[in-house]
């Protein structure tokens, strides 16, 4: 018996002959956030979608905490909370009426049903708004609207679909505590194409590009590969590479433009300090030291670039 | 689960003036016609000197109604029929209805379970009202709940009609037009084999059918086609919107 929130089998989708999706597994366990990141058109959406029932996958079977999508979906689906990228809303009914008919849905005892809907209010900052048209919400509060009722019924896993687009800075920052917030009780899966999002709210980071899985691993690893052994250099009389290259612990050295030099070190060297004094010494004019991370756009760039060249 | 679909439909349906108007302002054309038949009844009986020609105050005034109301419903249904999925495709609101714990069959039968029970609300009005004939003569219940039957069953066959149209699109109003022409289509099939009444074509018509129900006689045979009508379109909405989630 493993404690596996999700489990994705060799998804697979054709769009008339096309692979939307192929050969997707992963799985989830209980309190984590999975990061889904991708270019647009890469079959985020449509991953979610098979992952929640809306889509039935050609290839391959989604388990949501041991049941089987395919063979029990309402059992599967009463267990999941799920916010598309396009807000399912009734833009007629208020807040209040909207949140019930949600509980109501997703089974929800009728006797809870009022304590449900106020507890998802509060989670998503929505107490003053209970009477107001959901027409009438400004857009973040439209989507808190959508993540109250993905969260109504207390899911096991919240699979949120781009939770964070089209909204004001402060409200991306709310948005993402919730999320936070979100993952200390449940499993979330959440898609984006922004990369600090990810890194600041997500556990574990999984890429898709072309409907590949192109990377899947804990949000560390990630950085690790974006912050690596390497310090940028910037000095007024900057050395041959050669003469920095003697520097104990340095094992590679590249000169850039402008007077800089990226220099890369041993796992176990600190040659930070060494460095200074050989430009103190030989009076490099040194202006600048810091370590050089490379952004996690380019570790993207690198990881889907990578998957092109297979080809 | 149905109940829940259903009642959801209903809140929207009143969330919006749309449902209070509809039921105002055809309650109001029913009105209308109630007491014009009234009139009419006895300027009528004056001037039917045999007794053959006479006929009961219920059967008089209760015809000019639910002919009407059988009219009315052909335009009236294609309106509140048509946002039922075309609506929820368009604002994309269906994935709300598919990731929650019910199957696509609890979700139609939902739907049209709320439409049908909007339009209910109007058969029992207009029983009511011609019930109030009791008052001053002694009318035949019979003839009432017979009509209310077929009535019922005459707008149970259009919602499921106009529910398939709906999953079919995104535009509510090409729904509309849709369930429109072949509701029309179906009305007045059987004209079309006056000079054959015996056409299988002919009996396809949904009028013919109600035609038994009109005169205040329940027909199982008649009840049968609606029921068989109502559960053909129900299962190809299912199958619609089933083929949604299978080719996406």
């Amino acid at each position: 018996m493993n404690n596996f929130t999700v489990e994705a089998i060799e998804l697979t989708r054709l769009y008339g002959g096309r692979e939307a999706v192929s050969n997707v597994s992963f799985t989830l366990s209980k309190g984590e956030v999975l990061g889904f990141l991708g270019p647009n058109g890469a079959g985020k959406s449509t991953t979610m979608k098979m992952l929640t029932g809306n889509l039935a996958p050609s290839n391959g079977s989604v388990k949501i905490c041991g049941i089987d999508m395919m063979e029990s979906p309402k059992e599967a689906k009463a267990l999941i909370g799920y916010l598309p990228e396009m807000r399912p809303l009734y833009k007629e009914l208020t807040v209040d009426e909207y949140l019930t008919v949600a509980a109501r849905l997703h089974r929800v005892s009728s006797g809870n049903i009022k304590k449900a809907v106020e507890i998802a209010k509060e989670r998503c900052g929505l107490g003053h708004m209970s009477k107001r048209l959901i027409e009438n919400l400004s857009n973040g509060y439209q989507q808190r609207v959508g993540i109250a009722q993905a969260i109504i019924h207390s899911p096991m896993v919240v699979i949120l679909d781009e939770p964070t687009v089209g909204l004001d800075p402060i409200q991306i920052r709310d948005i993402r505590a919730l999320i936070r917030e979100l993952g200390s009780d449940y499993s979330v899966i959440i898609s984006t194409h922004i990369l600090p999002e990810v890194e600041m709210v997500c556990d574990r980071v999984q890429i898709i590009d072309k409907g590949k899985l192109v990377f899947n691993g804990a949000i560390d690893v990630l950085k690790k590969q974006r912050v690596g052994n390497k310090l940028l250099i910037g000095m007024h009389n900057p050395p041959s590479v050669d003469a920095m290259l003697k520097i104990a612990g340095i094992t590679e050295a590249e000169a850039l433009a402008g007077g800089l030099m990226r220099v890369r070190f041993a796992e176990d060297a600190t040659p930070a300090e060494a460095i200074v004094q050989a430009a103190v010494k030989n009076n490099w004019g040194l202006h600048q030291i810091a370590p050089d991370q490379t952004s996690l756009e380019d570790v993207f760039m690198q990881l889907t670039y990578q998957e092109q060249t297979e080809f | 689960m149905i109940i829940n679909v259903a009642r959801k439909e209903l809140k929207s349906v009143f969330a919006s003036p749309m449902g209070w108007v509809i039921l105002s302002l055809l309650m109001f054309a029913f009105g209308t016609y109630y007491l014009n038949g009234v009139n009419d009844y006895f300027a009528v009986m004056s001037g039917a000197m045999r007794p053959a020609e006479r006929t009961g105050v219920t059967q008089f005034v209760a015809q000019t109604v639910y002919g009407l109301a059988s009219f009315i419903m052909l335009f009236a249904v294609p309106l509140l029929s048509m946002r039922l999925i075309s609506e929820e495709r368009r604002s994309q609101t269906l994935p709300f209805l598919f990731s929650a714990p019910i199957s696509l069959t609890e979700i139609v039968l939902g739907k049209f379970v709320g439409l049908v029970a909007f339009l209910s609300i109007l058969i029992v009005f207009i029983a009511l009202m011609l019930s109030t004939l009791n008052i001053w003569s002694d009318i035949d219940f019979g003839f009432i709940i017979a009509n209310s039957i077929g009535l019922w069953l005459l707008v149970a066959s259009f919602s499921a009609l106009g529910l398939y149209f709906s999953s079919l699109t995104q535009q509510p109003v090409v729904a509309a037009i849709l369930t429109f022409v072949a509701l029309f289509a179906l009305m007045i099939l059987d004209r079309f084999f006056a000079g054959d009444p015996s056409n299988t074509l002919a009996s396809l018509s949904l009028m013919r059918h109600f035609q038994s129900f009109s005169s205040g006689l329940i027909d199982s045979g008649d009840i049968a086609y609606f029921v068989l009508f109502i559960t053909t379109f129900l299962t190809l909405t299912v199958r619609r919107l089933d083929a949604d989630r299978l080719r996406g």
